[in-house]
């Protein structure tokens, strides 16, 4: 049904990207899900539509933008509120390429 | 000394990435102050927090702004553009993805030219909007440096502040070059208003990819990219650094492998920070949250119009009425110097006088007192009138110092003022002049004899002795006019 077929390592990648941890009965799975849908992909690729410009967005209309004016945003303390662990001032992260 | 960076065969090859935080008054997609220095986290909201649901809108100021630094660079700027996701996962970007701008950039294909002694032109290749990430607070460590880091405290105030990367085709060729191009871009920049581009509070940012390749090729080597040089001169020392690294692999016959590093100022060293190939995995797609941006070509032709003058024609003009290319260069970059510049050569009617004045005096007091040429408390107005007294012979030079630092001093005094309180008027008259060195002749008879019998030098000495005897405030050329006079006699 498809042309593309996913490898084992190739999933493995993409995960890595993802940040997702996958045992090999996952990875297997996977692979067959994410083929299935590249499939699908395949399918609409195969149509005459080397014309039609990709549709990015349903709207029509360009240029939603919105005027230079600042006004405040969230207290602080309702900034911090749903941080797992928060300092006074900020939001802190467990240490970076130790 | 403007030339090319070449060394056993071997020549650089430099393109650059500038990031410049755009000065509007809110963030790119949402209302948040932009504004640097505020206490942490006080300028956030659910949009620069990436709160579920919470939806960006493109800024109309930062767009407008992006167009004008696109449009002084030379770039074709696209009847529309779009907005792309950059996947990458780092704490500083909440939503695990930047909102930046991929295959439809708002500026594309531009070119740069850098006048003065060995000029030369970098090609732009694009200029892209897009926001910047949070701020990193990191505890242990280095100050700011990531490795080593115990932990690390995000302040989102940074997040979604409007960032203009400007991406330079690999045209540039030694380290010189690259400071002198983003000089002047640094200036075109903030003579158009777009942003302040302080480096020092990070308001303007290079990155530097740096490869060699054998002189007369075409190829390019392995490069590597150099992060965030804060400074012009770190810029230069650290291309200059790698330059030297790749070349020692290279005649060591090792190959140089495509990282990302990091300069360090204070050692000259270069650090790897993190293996290339997986950050650079972006899978960039087009960001449906927000609509493509549209540009009505009338509108923009209207917008290069109300450019203002930039470094580059301020830089002819100034060659043009008779500044040598280096004084036109420097006062071409800096805008306050160069308006102050033009207010005073238009009072006193000699730009190169003026330009002496403004690159010696007053330079030097601005620098000293940390003060920007348009906040000095001598105005042009008020060094007109002692270029004035200068010009006419009143006072010598000299005497001039000690007037303008009276001036600087004092904001209410007038040079005329302090030069007739003071009494430094020139002692000018031919019978003064005349007492004075006969006075120094009759007491040097030594000088005297040493002059007649050949030694030129001598007359130095007797114009000082005069000088000093005139309290200083004797016009140098008339004294030697008359000593000589004298001793010929």
């Amino acid at each position: 049904m498809s042309d593309v077929e996913l490898t084992p390592d190739e999933v493995r990648h993409v995960a890595s990207l993802a940040r997702l941890g996958l045992d090999d009965v996952e990875v297997e799975r996977l692979g067959r899900e994410l083929t299935s849908i590249l499939g699908h992909v395949n399918t609409i690729a195969q149509l005459p539509i080397a014309d039609v410009p990709p549709t990015k967005h349903a709207n029509p209309h360009g240029d939603a933008l919105r005027s230079d004016v600042a006004r405040s945003g969230a207290p602080r303390q309702e900034a911090l509120a749903n941080a797992p662990d928060p300092t006074a001032e900020g939001f802190r992260v467990p240490p970076i390429g130790a | 000394m403007s030339g090319a960076w070449q060394r056993d065969g071997y020549e650089a090859v430099i393109g650059l990435e500038i990031h410049v935080q755009l000065a509007t008054a809110s963030k790119m997609f949402c209302g948040c102050p932009n504004r640097y220095g505020d206490e942490p986290n006080t300028n956030v909201c659910m949009v620069c927090l990436a709160h579920p649901g919470a939806l960006p809108v493109a800024n109309a100021e930062a767009v407008r702004q992006s167009a004008r630094v696109g449009l002084a660079l030379g770039c074709r700027i696209p009847d529309a553009s779009e907005f792309s996701r950059k996947q990458y996962f780092y704490p500083d970007s909440p939503k695990a993805y930047q909102i930046s701008q991929y295959d439809q950039p708002l500026c594309a294909e531009g070119s740069f030219h850098v006048p003065g002694e060995g000029a030369f032109t970098v090609r732009i290749t694009r200029a892209h909007l897009e926001e910047d990430a949070a701020k990193m607070i990191h505890a242990g460590g280095d100050a700011g440096r990531i490795q080593g880091s115990a932990g690390s405290v995000v302040d989102f105030n940074r997040a979604g502040t409007p960032l203009l990367e400007i991406v330079t085709e690999p045209d540039i060729r030694s380290p010189e070059q690259a400071r002198r191009f983003l000089t002047l871009l640094r200036a075109t920049v903030v003579a158009i208003g777009a942003s302040d581009c302080d480096m020092e509070k990070g308001s303007l940012r290079a990155d530097a990819n740096v490869s060699i390749r054998p002189i007369g090729s075409e190829e390019y080597g392995t490069k590597t990219e150099l992060k965030n040089m804060n400074s012009f001169r770190f810029l230069e020392r650290g291309i200059e650094a790698e330059l030297e690294r790749q070349l020692a692999l290279v005649r060591a016959g090792e190959a140089v492998r495509q990282e990302t590093l990091h300069f360090d100022p204070a050692t000259g060293g270069l650090t790897s920070l993190r293996s290339k190939e997986e950050a650079h995995d972006y899978r960039y797609f087009p960001e449906p949250d927000l609509l493509p941006v549209t540009q009505d070509q009338d509108g923009l032709a209207a917008l290069a119009g109300q450019l203002p003058e930039l470094p580059v024609a301020r830089f002819a003009r100034l060659t043009g009425i008779g500044l040598p290319e280096a004084t036109a260069l420097l006062l071409a970059t800096e805008p306050e110097l160069a308006a102050y510049f033009d207010d005073l050569a238009a009072r006193i009617g000699d730009p190169k006088v003026a330009a002496n004045w403004v690159l010696g005096e007053l330079q030097a007091h601005l620098n000293a007192d940390g003060l920007t040429a348009d906040a000095s408390p001598v105005t042009p107005e008020r060094l007109a009138g002692l270029v004035a007294l200068v010009v006419d012979g009143t006072i010598n030079q000299t005497s001039a110092k000690e007037v303008f630092q009276a001036l600087v001093e004092d904001t209410a005094a007038t040079a005329a003022a302090v030069v007739e309180e003071r009494d430094l008027g020139q002692v000018g008259g031919a019978d003064e002049l005349g007492a004075i060195v006969d006075e120094v002749l009759a007491a040097h008879p030594e000088e005297v004899e040493a002059f007649r019998g050949g030694r030129e030098q001598v007359i130095g000495f007797l114009v000082g002795q005069c000088m000093k005897a005139s309290g200083g405030r004797a016009d140098a050329k008339a004294l030697q006019g008359l000593l000589r006079e004298r001793l010929s006699a």
